[in-house]
């Protein structure tokens, strides 16, 4: 085929975009994705007994702050890794914001600990536990976004990958939190980190491979 | 390119992505000249691949055209596809061949004027006919013959919807068949 006949073919019958297409597959995924997380902790974990008597604690909404404020970094960032020749910008650095200021807290925390109980403010009952759990309650948004991506078009598919993986974990980590009873800032800092890091590892693994077009 | 080219392609483009198809055919048309000259400039170890590259280039440009932003440059989104399908080739190659016996004296391709396409090594009706019939059908009568959806869809016994589906899908198979092609040429 020449490309001459290329360009008529592909212009011949050629339909109408629709404005904001480029935004529905995530929006969809999202859309999808959290109620799906939320009824697997629901059925699966429960939430913790005690959420009315913690909704006055500081500690209980920096645990929902600080994976919703990652997450919502990487929606901006995977927004604009999945749509070519659109610049970063400073998106990418508003990913390390939250982590950055978590580790803060939790250094300033540990330091402030009697030595005693640093390792039990790190370790907590459920460290065992904690990362694979946020990695379970991400894995239904890991999957539809990923789905997303795939309809859209990633110049760079191994970061396009991290970064669905970031809003997966941050998402799924903040559903999480509706269940964890840990209050130590270490805790947050190590194990909620951990929880997160695993879709975003999963992500430039798979992104690098599945998401070329 | 020059910003009065941008100001007309983006305009012309623009009323493509609304369904005007005569704009969108004449967009097509400057890309794909822009295209070669660009490719042309960063590929001249490979003349040959040039224009195989083109057309991959104008087929990812059609299936991902909703990925464009109005606000943006258009060149800036075209040179992002282009950068990104011709890094794709030159990893497939790079696996394949040594990169050392290849930068020979083949300059000569510069007094090339860049809107004459030479043929294309692949041959994208051989990949079409690959495709399966709800796929291949619809975009034969719809974006070869010029049928109406409605008229295609009583010629070959598809639902409307499913001949919409097999042109969109369609044009994304043979995406993928010509980006994997690359891997075994």
């Amino acid at each position: 085929m020449k490309t001459d006949d290329l360009v008529a073919m592909l212009a011949t019958g050629v339909t109408p975009v629709a404005p904001h297409a480029a935004s529905r597959p995530m929006g969809w995924a999202l859309l999808v994705g959290v109620p799906v997380s939320l009824a697997m902790l629901l059925v699966g974990f429960g939430v913790r007994r005690d959420l009315l008597q913690v909704i006055d604690l500081p500690m209980f909404w920096l645990k929902l702050a600080f994976p919703l404020c990652i997450a919502l970094a990487a929606w901006v960032v995977v927004q604009r890794l999945a749509r070519p020749g659109v610049p970063l910008g400073r998106a990418g650095w508003m990913l390390l914001v939250p982590l950055a200021v978590v580790f803060a807290m939790a250094v300033a925390a540990w330091l402030s600990t009697p030595v005693a109980e640093r390792l039990p403010s790190l370790m907590g009952v459920s460290w065992r536990t904690c990362a694979a759990s946020i990695s379970l309650m991400a894995l239904p948004i890991f999957a539809l976004a990923l789905l997303a991506l795939k309809q859209l078009a990633p110049t760079q598919p191994a970061w396009a990958g991290a970064a669905a993986g970031a809003l997966a974990g941050g998402l799924g980590a903040a559903i999480y939190a509706l269940y964890c009873v840990e209050m130590a800032a270490p805790f947050l800092a190590v194990w909620y980190t951990a929880g997160m890091l695993v879709p975003v590892l999963a992500g430039v693994l798979l992104g690098r491979r599945w998401l070329r077009w | 390119m020059k910003s009065d080219a941008e100001a007309v392609l983006h305009d012309l483009w623009v009323r493509g992505l609304s369904g005007d198809a005569v704009a969108y055919r004449a967009c097509l048309q400057q890309l794909s000249a822009h295209l070669r000259a660009f490719l042309r400039k960063r590929l001249f170890g490979w003349p040959d691949e040039v224009e195989d590259l083109v057309q991959e280039c104008l087929l990812a440009l059609h299936n991902q055209r909703h990925t464009y932003q109005p606000g943006q440059p258009l060149t800036a989104w075209v040179h992002a596809i282009a950068r990104y399908k011709m890094i794709d080739l030159l990893r497939a190659k790079s696996i394949r061949e040594n990169l050392h016996d290849v930068l020979d004296d083949e300059l000569a391709v510069f007094a090339e004027s860049a809107t004459d396409a030479s043929d294309a090594k692949r041959d994208l009706d051989g990949l079409l006919d690959t495709l399966p019939d709800r796929q291949r059908l619809p975009i034969v009568h719809v974006k070869i013959e010029g049928l109406s959806v409605t008229e295609t869809a009583t010629l070959t016994g598809l639902s409307e919807s499913a001949v919409k589906v097999g042109i969109h899908r369609g044009l994304k198979a043979l995406a993928n068949r010509l980006r994997k092609t690359k891997d075994d040429v």
